[in-house]
């Protein structure tokens, strides 16, 4: 009894300690108060202080959006890595993936009053023609067959970013969605000078989005091209955002930071699938955890043949192709 | 103490007295820093939107400025290294000025690593206490360490050589162990920076071996040309040169400057022709960025080369600083010889700057091709931080020239002889 009065006691008296005068005080220009700008590193938060963020950045979102949200700090759970599979036989470039991605983890959207602003989109479809031919010269000097250049399969630069069809898919076409690899060993991570981005022991890589510097090394490193930086501030409808949050996930960012997928963490880590596997009208995507022979991305992993994007670099990403 | 608070109002006060056009010189500077100030603010209040740089090409003008000015600075070392080391007598009176340069460098290139960041207000996340250095891992940590390393280096050596010749007191031998020091310490500043680019696989236009000896070369061409340039500068426009100054600046020490600035060019432009050769015989995927820096890129009947222009004129420049400083009658003839110096310098400033930047990032590593062009406000913010650092540059000179040649002296050391210096 005794002692866990003197904890307790200790324990205010430290918080006390460490509570920041004039803490809601704003630095101009740059918008931050004095609470935010001592704020520590997400994994150096006591619990107590992990709390008093979480209610803070709370109501941080209900003052600049009006919107009751709910921030959690869901931990990973015991003997779970994080798959996915991606069939892209099925595949069929309608980028539902993107729009659903884009709602659920509350990406900042095309401003209509500053068209320079895009929206942010954490995942990126590539068409690629099936087969193409380009009839060469005949040469003497040349070895090159009639054709003078074949392409066909899997080249990114003959990939097409921007396609824009009536209708998808098209017939000498075929996708391939890009979005976080989720690499086992990843160069984001080795670059990062602050260590605000890591790996968290279910293998999805996160970003501390108070405490990223915004050098973008990260962004500079990744061979997948899989995160976004926040040129400006958020521009997000108040009718469109997704109130249940993670602290590592889909909680609104401020301008200077980098972000990223997450297989959806707020979800994953509550037992639902990533919006993107759910939204998917052919069942193309696959998620589960690796660690269970029985899950589906295992099966699919045993089963089907699969390929990872840029094997020689090895990333080793946690996110398979597969064809059936 | 007293004497060192003596030495500070003297430093002060020699900076901020001169003639008028000095103070023309020193107020222009001022007002560019001032436009640049301005145009910074708008980025701290609206964020990087307002510089060109996006998600496919993340990072432009500021890191390329950036990357380029540390050459600059590690550049120091080929006065410091003659003269120190192998005791040439001519490079004696201007190891200063090449220290100094390095100082103002560091100023400029730590600006320009600071106005690129997306949170400047989280800066101290990089330190040790107040933040997680992500150290040995992260080549930037290893960056902040031996750029703020360098700069510390030179303000202590050339600060405690000023301050001993202002009393006419020999130095002490400690101060060698830092000069000895800051040599190799001058190598790595820019092997660093060269291995921030170098290590990233993800970028095959940058993952290359032959990426540090590279900067090396060119930063020790460009360095010299500077010098040699500034140093002119000097001559006319003090003291130097004239009965009774203390300080000579001898054709010598320009021509052996332009030496090393020629064996260096030599060398960077080989390391250059082996990266083209090596990439481009091999003709893998990892071509494009070097076809899109020469010749462009063409996309959906799209041609995009607005590198192009600018890369083959740096090339030209080079080569034609090559021969000018190659043959001893135009490097020893002071018009020929400055324009070899001004095309090094710029043609390496495109080289290494925008021109080794902006091609790690087209296409993007999933094939996206996208241009970069940076904006009004920031071409301002750079052009600020270059006249910044100019005006760091020009104070400091006014100092060591006024201590160094004009006999400027503490009260109680009136009429010793100057002690020999370094």
């Amino acid at each position: 009894m005794v002692d866990k009065g003197r904890r307790d006691f200790l324990k205010k008296a430290g918080i006390a300690a460490a509570a920041i005068p004039f803490a809601n005080l704003r630095i101009p220009v740059i918008d931050v108060t004095l609470e935010e700008f001592f704020q520590k590193h997400y994994k150096e938060m006591s619990e107590e202080e992990r709390k008093r963020v979480v209610e803070r950045l709370e109501r941080q979102h209900k003052e600049k959006y009006g919107v009751d949200v709910e921030i959690m700090t869901t931990p990973p759970r015991k003997g779970v890595v994080w798959g996915y599979a991606l069939n892209i036989q099925k595949c069929i470039g309608c980028r539902r993936c993107v729009y659903a991605c884009v709602r659920e983890n509350n990406q900042s959207r095309a401003n209509p009053k500053e068209p320079w602003r895009g929206e942010i989109q954490w995942i990126r479809v590539l068409e690629f023609e099936k087969f193409e031919a380009h009839p060469g010269k005949p040469s003497k000097k040349d070895f090159r067959t009639t054709f003078g250049e074949v392409i066909a399969g899997i080249n990114l630069e003959e990939s097409e970013h921007y396609y824009d069809p009536p209708l998808v898919p098209e017939k000498e076409k075929f996708y391939m969605p890009i979005q976080c690899q989720q690499c086992e060993r990843p160069p984001c991570v080795k670059v990062c000078p602050t260590k605000a981005t890591w790996k968290e022991p279910d293998g999805i890589i996160v970003v501390d989005y108070n405490w990223c510097i915004g050098c973008r090394f990260c962004i500079a490193a990744c061979p997948y091209w899989a995160r976004r930086f926040n040129w400006s501030d958020p521009y997000i409808r108040r009718e469109e955002i997704n109130p249940r949050m993670h602290y590592l996930g889909n909680r609104i960012r401020m301008r200077g930071v980098v972000e990223k997928c997450t297989f959806c963490i707020q979800r994953t880590r509550n037992g639902r699938y990533p919006a993107c596997v759910e939204i998917c009208p052919v069942g193309a995507r696959k998620f589960g955890n690796l660690l269970d022979p029985e899950s589906e991305v295992r099966r699919v992993i045993e089963r089907k043949r699969v390929f990872r994007l840029k094997e020689e670099l090895g990333t080793q990403p946690k996110f398979f192709y597969f064809i059936d | 103490m007293r004497k060192f608070i003596d030495f500070v109002l003297t430093s002060v006060k020699l900076a901020l007295t001169g003639s008028r056009k000095y103070y023309a010189w020193l107020a222009s500077l001022l007002i560019m820093v001032l436009f640049g100030a301005f145009s910074y603010y708008y980025q701290l209040k609206y964020g990087l939107i307002i510089t060109d740089i996006r998600d496919q090409v993340s990072w432009g003008s500021y890191i390329a400025n950036f990357t380029f000015l540390v050459g600059v600075a590690a550049a120091a070392v080929m006065i410091v290294l003659p003269a120190y080391l192998y005791n040439y007598k001519e490079f004696k009176h201007i190891t200063v000025f090449g220290e100094l340069m390095a100082v103002s460098a560091l100023v400029m290139v730590l600006t320009f690593v600071l106005v690129d960041l997306g949170r400047i207000d989280r800066v101290l996340h990089l330190m040790p206490f107040t933040g997680t250095p992500n150290w040995p891992q992260s080549m930037l940590t290893w960056d902040v360490i031996v750029l703020n390393g360098y700069l510390f280096l030179n303000i202590l050596i050339p600060g405690y050589l000023l301050y001993k010749t202002y009393l006419r007191e020999p130095p002490r031998k400690w101060i060698k162990i830092f000069i000895l020091i800051s040599i190799p310490w001058a190598i790595s500043i820019h092997t660093v920076t060269a291995f921030l680019y170098g290590g990233l696989a993800a970028r095959p236009f940058w993952n290359t071996a032959v990426m540090a000896p590279r900067f090396l070369a060119s930063a020790f061409t460009a360095g010299p040309a500077f010098m040699i340039i500034i140093l002119q500068i000097i001559r006319r426009y003090t003291c130097i040169g004239q009965p009774g100054c203390k300080l000579v600046v001898s054709d010598r020490a320009l021509f052996t400057l332009a030496h090393i600035a020629l064996i260096s060019m030599l060398v960077n432009l080989f390391f250059l022709g082996s990266e083209i050769y090596t990439v481009g015989y091999a003709a893998t995927s990892h071509i494009a960025p070097l076809k899109y820096l020469f010749f462009g890129l063409e996309h959906d009947g799209v041609v995009y080369n607005k590198l192009q222009p600018y890369m083959w004129a740096a090339i030209t420049m080079e080569i034609i600083a090559a021969l000018l400083l190659l043959f001893p009658r135009t490097r020893k003839n002071f018009k020929t010889l400055n324009i070899a110096c001004i095309f090094a310098f710029v043609g390496i400033w495109i080289e290494k700057g925008m021109g080794l930047v902006i091609p790690g990032f087209i296409p993007t590593p999933i094939g996206e091709i996208w241009e970069y062009y940076p904006t009004l406000m920031e071409i301002m913010i750079t052009l600020s931080v270059w006249a910044l650092g100019l005006l760091v540059y020009t104070l400091l000179l006014k100092i060591a020239i006024g201590i160094l040649a004009e006999d400027v002296v503490h009260p109680s050391a009136k009429g010793r002889e100057m002690p020999e210096h370094h």
